[in-house]
């Protein structure tokens, strides 16, 4: 397995593979992130998650079609734009499912797997009907294609490393607003005792909705930002479901930190099993790691500790 | 999804006219006998078909929602263009095409049971339709028991044959030994790196070629062959070891969105393709609208059929199909292959004499289509096409330059001895 490569080359792997591994982990926090906010702070099973995703993808898409036709000269720039656009439009559409359908279920959690598929099926269509079923190619700015050579072996992608900055950003974030910001308290509160948190004052229903904006708003993002090294098309959020659901359950629905410690060991072990194993392989071996630490541990990662 | 959906904003009755227009070139191709004669329909249909005096009745099954939807569209649009301008003919037999279309849903048991109730409830003369394997699979025993016909566009694995239906695209070494000869007598080749979904046909394909590479060529090897699930996204790890094996050709089958990751990531990680040989058979202009001509410009693609393809018929066609589906649509192989069905067909029906599905099986040897988009085309008795292979060479507009064309027919040979 190691025999082929000289000790040069060996240096070289495990470069490159290291870096792969955190592109991968970065890639997996930001998809993980906003459903582990919707899964673990409500409790919702969102399974349109890949969706929301999706519709960031499109917004890019026209953002990137918008530029190139009216304002050529901000081309550059426009991914920034797309960004924010995209958390908006997913974060509106977010917050107007939690409106009519979500709220609506919250007694009963299982039900809103069922639903929430329900929506994921309509919105695929929706974007069939809409922009066509056929796959788009979203234009990226030049400075976002290429990579950066270290050595003549080594060589970073620059999306790798742009994604990186997006997801340290995000989810320091995210952090500070759970656990430093007023609104990241009554959360919380909500969490922990939906009827206390009525009682003294907190606004559920606002608190809800917002959580549940932000999420989508986030999954948003996280598919604008895909539009880089994935596919823009009706159903190409199905593509991370499975990922993001296995990150967030593994690593323990409530804890954000558990995401994060669940994206890392499931990426690093993916990588570097990739490499020296063939990819479907790599696969089956991850995810039976996966289901035997889970038996042994069926509340995840990392759990916080609530009397129930 | 109705086809009103797909046009925008054109008015039926323009769309009308833009179709006569556009079959008007076709209108010279058969004999003048055609527009004259309407046989009895006693006599030409003798198993309770769908036929009556003045229409035929086809059955098309594609996916138009789901997963597959993506591909299958353009067959979809092909076959009903190819209906069109049949009509416009004045049918086959004297009779007008009329097409039942059923949605088989990405779902391949969906697939059987609308075969089914096409040919049992519809009575159709005919199925255009199925576009993945596992599909084809499903509706091969419905096809084969209640005795319908079915024309089938995607290039594929080989290892089938069937009475009842009839492969238009091109078998797997149809399209895999010419690429990897022309690869390793142009470039120089000597190893190769395989890269594939996780699937029957990308393996049947690899395997395919790996024997060509180590049985019937000297001095080449495959240093490497690696499959993905369907749907993977990250190819950073293989992409590395790329940069380490350094193959002189990367031979991928990747599909789906996974072919989009594929390439976006390659780019990004300074896989010049310029430089790097990189030779696909899962690649149109179909995929390269999704993938993005810049991450793709460079690779070859080896199919038998290229929009770009530079003949009268294929100029015709490629004007015909973006007047009914508008100027922005893009052909690729699959979507030519679908437009042969209902034209091979119709040619088949007129040499039987007959609707009826056993005359047809027979009939289809040798039927010959000189009008072809790709150019002529001819039934085997094994029921596969004979065609050529072409070498498209992808340019950063998304369509592809022709590099290389078969000289003569290739044969097909869906049971390849010593391939398997």
């Amino acid at each position: 397995m190691l025999g082929d490569y000289s000790l040069g080359d060996l240096g070289a792997i495990f470069a490159m593979q290291g870096f792969a591994g955190l592109i991968l982990f970065s890639v997996y926090v930001l998809m993980a992130l906003g459903l582990a906010i919707i899964f673990g702070q409500m409790g919702v099973i969102n399974m349109a998650h890949g969706e929301f995703m999706i519709l960031g993808a499109y917004v890019t898409y026209f953002c990137s079609e918008f530029f190139q036709a009216q304002l050529p000269s901000l081309f550059p720039a426009y991914f920034f734009v797309a960004m924010a656009l995209a958390f908006v439009a997913s974060g509106a559409l977010g917050m107007l499912v939690e409106w009519t359908l979500i709220k609506r279920l919250y007694k009963r959690p299982l039900d809103t797997l069922l639903a929430t598929w329900g929506l994921s099926l309509i919105l695929q269509q929706t974007y069939r009907s809409v922009f066509g079923p056929r796959e788009v190619g979203v234009v990226l700015p030049d400075w976002l294609l290429g990579s950066l050579p270290v050595t003549d072996v080594i060589e970073v992608p620059i999306n790798g490393v742009f994604v990186m900055c997006l997801t340290t950003l995000i989810t320091v974030t995210v952090a500070l607003l759970m656990y430093k910001s007023r609104w990241g308290q009554q959360v919380r509160a909500v969490v922990q005792n939906r009827v206390m948190a009525g009682a003294v004052g907190i606004d559920t229903e606002k608190v809800d909705r917002l959580t549940f904006g932000l999420g989508c708003g986030i999954a948003g993002v996280a598919g604008s930002a895909f539009t880089m090294i994935g596919s823009t098309g009706p159903t190409s959020g199905q593509l991370y479901i499975v990922d993001t659901f296995l990150i967030v359950v593994f690593g323990g629905a409530t804890s954000l930190l558990g995401t994060i410690a669940s994206a890392f060991s499931i990426s690093q072990t993916q990588s570097t099993l990739e490499f020296f194993l063939s990819g479907s392989m790599a696969k089956v071996i991850t995810l039976l790691t996966v289901v035997a630490i889970l038996m042994l541990r069926p509340q995840g990662l990392f759990t916080l500790k609530v009397r129930r | 999804m109705s086809r009103d959906d797909k046009t925008g904003f054109h008015s039926p009755l323009r769309r009308k006219l833009l179709m006569g227009m556009a079959a008007a070139p076709f209108a010279g191709m058969m004999p003048k006998t055609a527009f004259a004669q309407t046989p009895a329909t006693a006599a030409v249909n003798t198993t309770g078909l769908a036929v009556t005096d003045t229409e035929v009745t086809v059955g098309i099954l594609h996916s138009a929602t789901g997963t597959m939807a993506i591909s299958e569209t353009g067959s979809i649009q092909a076959e009903k263009l190819a209906i069109a301008q049949i009509n416009e003919m004045g049918g086959v037999l004297g009779r007008k095409i009329k097409f039942i279309q059923e949605d088989g849903a990405s779902d391949w048991p969906t697939f059987a049971e609308k075969a089914k109730k096409l040919l049992v409830q519809d009575k159709v003369a005919a199925i255009m339709g199925c576009w993945t394997s596992a599909s084809r699979k499903a509706v091969l025993p419905v096809i084969e028991q209640y005795n319908g016909m079915l024309y089938y566009p995607t290039f594929y694995e080989g290892l089938e044959q069937s009475k009842n239906v009839i492969y238009t695209g091109q078998e797997a070494t149809q399209q895999i030994l010419e690429s990897i000869n022309w690869v390793v007598k142009e470039k120089g080749a000597k190893t190769f790196y395989f890269i594939g979904s996780d699937y029957i046909w990308p393996r049947t394909s690899n395997k395919i070629a790996r024997k060509h590479i180590e049985n019937h060529l000297t001095g080449t090897k495959v240093v490497g062959e690696e499959y993905f699930p369907l749907g993977h996204t990250q190819f950073n790890s293989v992409i590395n070891k790329l940069k380490l094996t350094k193959p002189d050709v990367i031979f991928t089958d990747v599909v789906g969105g996974s072919n989009v990751a594929f390439y976006k990531q390659l780019k990004a990680a300074g896989i010049n393709l310029e430089k790097q040989t990189l030779i696909t058979i899962s690649v149109t202009e179909d995929e390269i609208d999704g993938i993005g001509g810049d991450n793709i410009a460079g690779a070859y693609s080896c199919m038998k059929y290229f929009q770009s393809l530079d003949n009268p018929n294929n100029k015709e066609f490629v004007a015909a199909f973006k007047k009914m589906w508008g100027e922005k649509t893009v052909i690729g192989d699959v979507t030519q292959a679908a437009y042969l069905g209902p034209w091979i067909w119709k040619m088949t029906v007129e040499k039987a004499g007959s609707f009826d599905v056993d005359k047809i099986a027979v009939a289809s040897e040798g039927i010959e289509f000189t009008k072809a988009p790709e150019g002529y085309v001819k039934v085997h008795a094994n029921h596969h096409l004979w065609s050529k292979t072409r070498i498209g060479l992808a340019q950063k507009d998304g369509q592809f330059k022709v590099v290389y064309e078969s000289p003569e027919l290739i044969e097909p040979n869906p049971f390849p001895k010593g391939y398997q």
